[in-house]
């Protein structure tokens, strides 16, 4: 409500000083957490729109459904497990306690090298069983939406790294509390795309 | 590089104070350096824009003299010339120039939150246009398919730039929007967050509000974008089926199959009409502090105003449709968009009523940035009533395809915020060079502008209520076109000419004041706003000197009964007024 208590108010009318050292209505998490969640909304609008664009191609009579590697329930295990690992990392820097961050951390990372690699295997059974990027446009869509997930896990990972660097070297988790937060954040934000893109992909 | 902790702590802010010259102005992390640098490149892409509608006004106002003019650069220029007009220059002139000024200067704040991510912003833009003007040096040239972009019309072959000149725009509008997503998330975190003590963001100028709003609708609607420009560029490059549905190019069949190119409209205006507001938005915002401050009159309806910002913005993903009327459209789906559009009319004209009401019993000062104001009015309503028309489907049918529908989008789209941008402009100026312009070739440029953009449109109106047909390289002898429609188009060719060459007049002034310009006043307006109160005129790195401001009051106590000044700045605490002896 306080968004709209604020736009209703009568700015001409009150003088003097209006909330303390921070401005009334700015947020109290980090500048980076305000900005990575923005980011988090515009990746879902592309993502919704591919899913729109998805859906109407699909009611065009040349698409064939495609049947989608069993491979991909192995990959959403890895990376349900990535995410679950960022979040142990993510607990670990709360409580101020240095133990197994290294391991959650970079497992974490690893993980979701795996999940990409395996993304990639289906690619290659796929084309191998000659299901390639033209021959349909619901392979042309799977290959378009897995690459685009990956390449935004990738993205994340390019984060990951410099992170994994800063820890290698030394610095204290305190240091890397707020990296290893938005990592978290984005890791789960990503799981969610691929569980929602792989309902689509399984239900079609 | 040092970095040199502040000494208030208001915000937990950095400085990273430049050393060389280079660091200064080329690789500067300095928000008003970036500014200039992007407010630069835009206008210089815009110039090439201009040059290039001069170029097919030739040919479509002396078809006989224009030879050097064929059917294929004709609709490479009438493409190019939308697309960098759109996007390239507006958008980043309003967005990366004037939102990279104002925001932080506006916001009390030493600069953006993240200004590493500000300067990769810049660069990226600047890869952007060299993606695009390279398309002019490609086998083929750039893309001819006009600037939506339509397929399957754009990658067939009798379209120029059918090859290379498409595969560059799709990617150069791609590598944009990246440039704009990483500015967009600056300005809008700087804004959330970055406001000096004080100040609410019911505290905050039009200007801020108009260009926050804008850069959110920014960051939704670019994405449409990019999802067609990577899906077309699919099509093309690796012969996916997205948009190309099954079809025969001279004789031979290609091997698309099957898709939708209303799919692609669909995308295309879902970003399409809200980049309309993505430019009018910053143009209300900044045409509402101009008016303000030389009206010396507080903003009228201030609330209404905030209110109507937010609210078009809402509106404006819900009306893309009405682009597509003549694609063809359920009737029910047709009215649907025919209501969101007239709806969109009500917070706009309420915005047209309140900068009027500003003006009504101000002590109005009519400065070069004042005409250019009053002038947006004037062409905003012409602009926005003909819109009304084309938002009706049954009008919007035959008038389509006309050239009603350019005039329109010239008045409302374009010639209007190009008056705001020349205002503010010639408003800011002071405070961003110490300078002033000369305020006479300031005025003339305004009247070249003024009445040589209505000598080019209003005769345009006329030619679309005639059929006249837009996007026709040659109008060739037709029964229901009179030949005195030749003599509109030639009238109008040489009003174009007319006010591209009276754009000299503002490059001249601005370039000649920048050295032989009077000093500027710290604050030669009056201005209540904060931009106006830095220690230093121009603000120096950091803007703010030992310690940040605190805001006590809106941004527009002008003309306060009993002050002794016809302003009192935001930064006045509320007890220490100076007041007029009684």
């Amino acid at each position: 409500m306080s968004f709209f208590k604020n736009i209703t108010t009568k700015p001409w009318e009150r003088k003097g000083v209006i909330g303390g050292l921070e401005p009334e209505g700015a947020f109290e998490s980090a500048n980076e957490k305000v900005a990575l969640s923005i980011f988090l909304v515009v990746a879902s609008v592309v993502f919704s729109l591919f899913t729109v664009g998805y859906f109407l191609r699909m009611e065009l009579p040349d698409w064939r459904p495609l049947s989608e590697p069993s491979q991909l329930w192995f990959n959403t295990g890895l990376l349900i497990a990535s995410s679950l690992l960022f979040q142990w990392a993510k607990n670990i820097t709360q409580r101020a306690d240095d133990k197994n961050l290294r391991l959650a951390f970079f497992g974490g990372g690893v993980l979701a090298v795996l999940f990409i690699a395996g993304q990639l295997m289906t690619w290659a059974s796929l084309q191998e069983a000659g299901l390639f990027l033209t021959s349909n446009p619901a392979n042309a869509f799977y290959y378009l939406m897995t690459g685009l997930h990956a390449a935004h896990l990738l993205g994340g990972l390019w984060v990951w790294s410099k992170s994994s660097i800063r820890l290698l070297s030394g610095e204290e988790a305190a240091e890397l509390k707020l990296s290893i937060e938005l990592c978290t954040l984005y890791w789960h934000f990503l799981l969610i795309v691929w569980f929602i893109l792989f309902a689509l992909l399984l239900n079609t | 590089m040092a970095y040199v902790p502040l000494a208030d702590s208001d915000h937990e802010t950095e400085m990273h104070h430049p050393h060389s010259f280079v660091e200064k102005y080329v690789w500067s992390q300095d928000h008003k350096v970036i500014a200039i640098q992007y407010g630069g490149l835009a206008v210089f892409t815009g110039v090439v824009g201009l040059v290039l509608s001069l170029l097919f006004r030739m040919q479509l106002g002396f078809p006989e003299t224009a030879t050097f003019i064929d059917p294929s650069f004709y609709y490479q220029a009438v493409t190019m010339h939308g697309m960098i007009m759109v996007v390239y220059l507006l958008t980043a002139l309003f967005l990366g120039g004037f939102g990279n000024y104002m925001i932080p200067l506006m916001c009390g704040a030493r600069d953006m939150v993240f200004p590493f991510l500000n300067m990769l912003s810049v660069w990226v833009f600047l890869v952007s246009v060299i993606i695009l003007m390279a398309s002019f040096f490609v086998s083929g040239g750039p893309t001819g398919g006009g600037w939506t972009l339509y397929p399957p019309q754009t990658n067939l072959a009798g379209t120029p730039g059918h090859d290379m000149g498409i595969v560059l725009m799709l990617i150069s509008l791609a590598v944009f929007i990246v440039a704009a997503t990483m500015g967009g998330l600056n300005y809008v975190v700087t804004v959330l967050q970055y406001r000096c003590r004080g100040l609410t963001m019911m505290r905050l100028p039009l200007t801020v509000w108009g260009i926050f709003v804008a850069t959110l609708l920014a960051l939704f609607a670019f994405p449409a974008l990019l999802v067609s420009a990577i899906m077309m560029l699919f099509d093309i490059l690796l012969g996916t089926s997205f948009f190309m549905p099954a079809i025969i190019e001279s004789g031979t069949p290609l091997d698309h199959n099957g898709g939708s190119p209303i799919l692609f409209q669909h995308l295309f205006w879902f970003f399409g009409h809200p980049e309309v507001y993505i430019v009018a938005l910053p143009a209300f915002g900044l045409v509402s502090d101009v008016l303000s401050v030389h009206a010396r009159k507080n903003i009228f309806g201030y609330r209404m105003m905030v209110w109507a910002i937010i609210a078009i913005g809402g509106l404006s993903f819900i009306v893309w449709a009405h682009h597509m009327y003549v694609s063809g459209m359920h009737p029910y789906f047709g009215f649907f968009f025919a209501t969101t559009t007239l709806i969109i009319a009500v917070p706009t004209a309420l915005k047209v009523y309140n900068w009027i009401l500003t003006l009504w019993e101000g002590d109005i000062r009519l400065n070069a940035p004042m005409y250019f104001a009053i002038g947006f009015i004037f062409t905003f309503i012409h602009g926005g009533i003909t819109g009304l028309f084309l938002g009706n489907v049954v009008i919007d049918l035959p008038l389509s395809d006309s050239y009603f529908v350019v005039a329109h989008f010239h008045m409302v789209m374009g010639v209007s915020p190009v008056l705001v941008v020349f205002a503010a402009i010639y408003h800011w100026y002071p405070l961003v060079t110490g300078r002033m312009f000369n305020e006479g070739m300031a005025k003339l440029h305004f009247w070249c502008t003024f009445l040589g953009t209505y000598a080019i449109y209003l005769p345009m109106h006329y030619l679309g209520f005639l059929g006249v047909p837009r996007r026709y390289y040659a109008l060739g002898t037709t029964d229901f076109i009179p030949a005195s429609a030749q003599d509109l188009n030639t009238t109008i060719t040489i009003a174009a000419l007319f006010v591209g060459a009276a754009q000299l007049l503002f490059f001249i002034n601005i370039i000649w004041s920048l050295r032989n310009g009077p000093k500027a006043e710290s604050n030669p307006w009056g201005a209540a706003s904060l931009e106006w109160q830095t220690p230093d005129t121009p603000p120096v790195h950091g803007n703010w000197g030992a310690s940040l401001p605190t805001v006590y009051r809106w941004a527009y106590d002008y003309s306060v009964p009993g002050a002794a000044e016809d302003f009192i700045s935001q930064d006045t605490p509320e007890n220490s007024e100076p007041q007029k002896d009684s």
